[in-house]
């Protein structure tokens, strides 16, 4: 019997010379500019939607493209040439995180009002699930919200959300029940305006510079009960649904960037000189780069292999958990010893090496951190 | 409306070619083919035209090329083009403008045509020839470069624009005609995933010379008019001089002597 190696088909590729054709023309040569000004205009969210990208995994009934995880990847491989890491983070969170979410659970009249404007990019998303003392341990959530008449009133806050300032709507996580303990979450559709709904300002941070990153705050927020996505009380289990993916989309777009990186550094040290000779000549460097090769190449396999297992409907999240380890510690790695390579000229920004370092360290604290990672595979295994 | 377009795949041109050892060609290996940039445009203005014309209008894609060029023609179904002709024949391989036009002309001619869109030349070997020798061979009219398409309502005209030293020209001609697109006629679209996963489907009709009655012998290269003799690499830049240890005023006479006696250039 023949083992097929690639994964990927002549659709894929196809696909992914789309990906990469507009992801060159519309978003890398303005990375330099919306990083600076630690912002990207919403105008980008149309164009995403308006080149169909926003859809991939999104049913064809509702504007989208009836995808699979595969094409997904393809797309968030993809991404890594952006050049900027925040760019990629609100697009992506929006469109293979909320808008997926709306398709699995939201009702036909919310899936009107939210999923297909949003595959437009013409309405944004955001997730609240972090909050400012809450972080993987999401069964302490404080967010809560009491039903008064038709409406809930929602309190409490959300930290680190992406796209949160600019967001027309955020699914929150809260507590509806706090008595039923996992079985007492629900999740709420708030909207921009909703009356003390604050959205607050930009949170400035090492790298993800042109993301909108913010703190929301919710002050006796009347959400209508028409705004409650999914069953109430599923609010818990459906959060943690769709972890397994999001935590394979940080393990493959950051393995995808530090290729990259890895590319351009490979260029440096076979043209920057010293001593006579190009610096990737001289032994000590040669072995950074077949070290940096082989983690990247063995991150990228255990990556795919998680791949097949989703795709296969197996469950892998011990196989996810360790892939985001390995590909996020791995990045981690790759940036530092790239930025080492150019010596003095990747501490420069002019050097993408150096936006690199700052955004990829953010890999191993989001979507839960290493050490989280470590405890879910500790269960799981047993100890 | 049956609107046909005119495709080529060439080397990306961010490909770095390399011309064989023994001049007979170029390296192959590892080169990325694309679709012709200006035979995009001109796959973005026959859709265009579909969209507008409605009814019962298609969009086919004739090519001629190898089975890779199948990949290119993909990327157009997957545009939204509905079918395609393939021309696939080893006598093509160094055939001229002239035969590749004969094959074109006579695939074009089976299948039907009204309109037909090409890019205004290949990127690859820059001949400009083949949409013109098409045209003739249909005996229908052609304006090339064209970087304005109008069409009347009836569909028996079209009004078209060439960019000209210092203006534009206006051209209106009776259809069917044959037009060779320009940059900045359109911004040529992204193929979707879902038009991606149709494509597939869609039907490519692939034919040889002799499936188009024709004769190798006289369309292929055997019959070629032109012949490529050998291929030669850009000669690699030689290193440049520097004038030192001199004022700068007999510096200044030494360059204009060596710029005038030695490049030959003033």
């Amino acid at each position: 019997m023949t083992i097929p190696i690639e994964m990927f088909n002549e659709e894929h590729e196809l696909f992914r010379a789309q990906c990469r054709r507009f992801i060159e023309s519309e978003l890398a040569p303005n990375a330099d500019a919306w990083e600076t000004a630690k912002d990207f205009p919403d105008e980008v969210f149309r164009k995403v939607g308006a080149a169909g990208f926003f859809g991939i995994r999104v049913p064809e009934q509702y504007g989208g493209a009836g995808g699979d995880h595969l094409m997904a990847s393809v797309w968030i491989e993809e991404c890594s040439r952006a050049g900027s890491g925040g760019v990629v983070a609100g697009i992506n969170m929006h469109g293979l995180i909320i808008l997926p979410a709306l398709a699995q659970l939201a009702n036909e009249e919310q899936k009107q009002r939210f999923l297909v404007p949003g595959v437009r990019g013409e309405k944004i998303g955001a997730l609240g699930l972090t909050e400012p003392g809450v972080g993987s341990d999401l069964f302490n959530c404080a967010s809560i919200a009491k039903r008064d008449g038709d409406d809930w009133v929602l309190n409490g806050a959300k930290m680190f959300i992406t796209n949160g300032c600019r967001a027309d709507f955020v699914l929150v996580l809260c507590k509806t029940r706090p008595e039923d303990g996992h079985g007492g979450f629900s999740t709420l559709i708030v909207e921009k305006g909703m009356k003390g709904f604050d959205q607050g300002k930009r949170l400035e941070k090492l790298g993800w510079h042109a993301s909108d990153t913010a703190e929301l705050v919710f002050d006796n927020v009347r959400v209508p009960s028409a705004n409650l996505m999914g069953q109430e009380g599923q609010g818990f289990y459906n959060a943690m649904a769709n972890l397994e993916w999001e935590r394979l989309m940080m393990a493959l777009g950051s393995i995808a960037a530090s290729q990259l990186v890895w590319d351009r550094t490979m260029e440096y040290v076979q043209t920057r000189q010293a001593f006579g000779r190009p610096i990737g000549r001289f032994q000590v460097n040669r072995h950074k780069m077949v070290d940096m090769a082989t983690g990247i190449e063995a991150a990228r396999q255990l990556n795919y292999h998680c791949l097949r297992l989703l795709l296969a409907g197996r469950p892998c999240l011990k196989e996810v958990s360790m892939a985001k380890i390995f590909a996020c510690e791995v990045t981690d790695s790759v940036a530092t010893t790239c930025l080492q390579l150019h010596g003095g000229y990747g501490y420069m920004k002019e050097y993408k090496v150096e936006r690199f370092f700052r955004d990829a360290r953010l890999n191993t604290i989001g979507g839960g951190t290493t050490e989280i990672m470590k405890e879910i595979i500790g269960k799981l295994i047993g100890l | 409306m049956k609107i046909i377009v005119i495709l080529k795949q060439v080397p990306d041109s961010e490909t770095k070619i390399k011309v064989k050892g023994d001049g007979s060609g170029i390296e192959t290996d590892g080169i990325k083919y694309v679709i012709s940039p200006y035979d995009e445009y001109a796959v973005e203005e026959a859709l265009k035209l579909k969209e507008k014309a409605g009814g019962d209008s298609t969009v086919t894609v004739v090519s001629a090329g190898p089975d890779r060029t199948v990949e290119s023609i993909r990327t157009a179904l997957a545009m939204g083009a509905d079918a395609a002709v393939h021309v696939n024949d080893p006598a093509l391989e160094g055939a001229d403008s002239l035969g590749v036009a004969r094959a074109l002309a006579k695939a074009i001619q089976d299948n039907g045509f009204d309109i037909i869109f090409a890019g205004k030349q290949g990127i690859d070997q820059d001949n400009s020839q083949v949409p013109s020798a098409v045209a003739e061979l249909l005996d229908i009219p052609q304006v090339n470069i064209i970087a304005k398409f109008e069409i009347t309502e009836d569909k028996s005209k079209a009004t078209v624009s060439r960019r000209i030293e210092g203006g534009e020209e206006t051209i209106e001609t009776s259809l069917p005609a044959l037009f060779g697109c320009e940059k900045g006629l359109n911004e040529p679209r992204y193929a979707s995933l879902p038009g991606i996963m149709k494509a597939k489907k869609k039907p490519v009709k692939t034919v040889d010379l002799a499936g188009l009655g024709l004769d190798a012998g006289e369309v292929g290269a055997a019959g070629s008019h032109v012949k490529i003799l050998k291929w030669i690499p850009l000669p690699e830049r030689q290193a440049g001089k520097i004038l030192q240890g001199m004022e700068t005023a007999e510096a200044s006479k030494e360059l204009v002597r060596l710029l005038r006696e030695e490049a030959k250039v003033i």
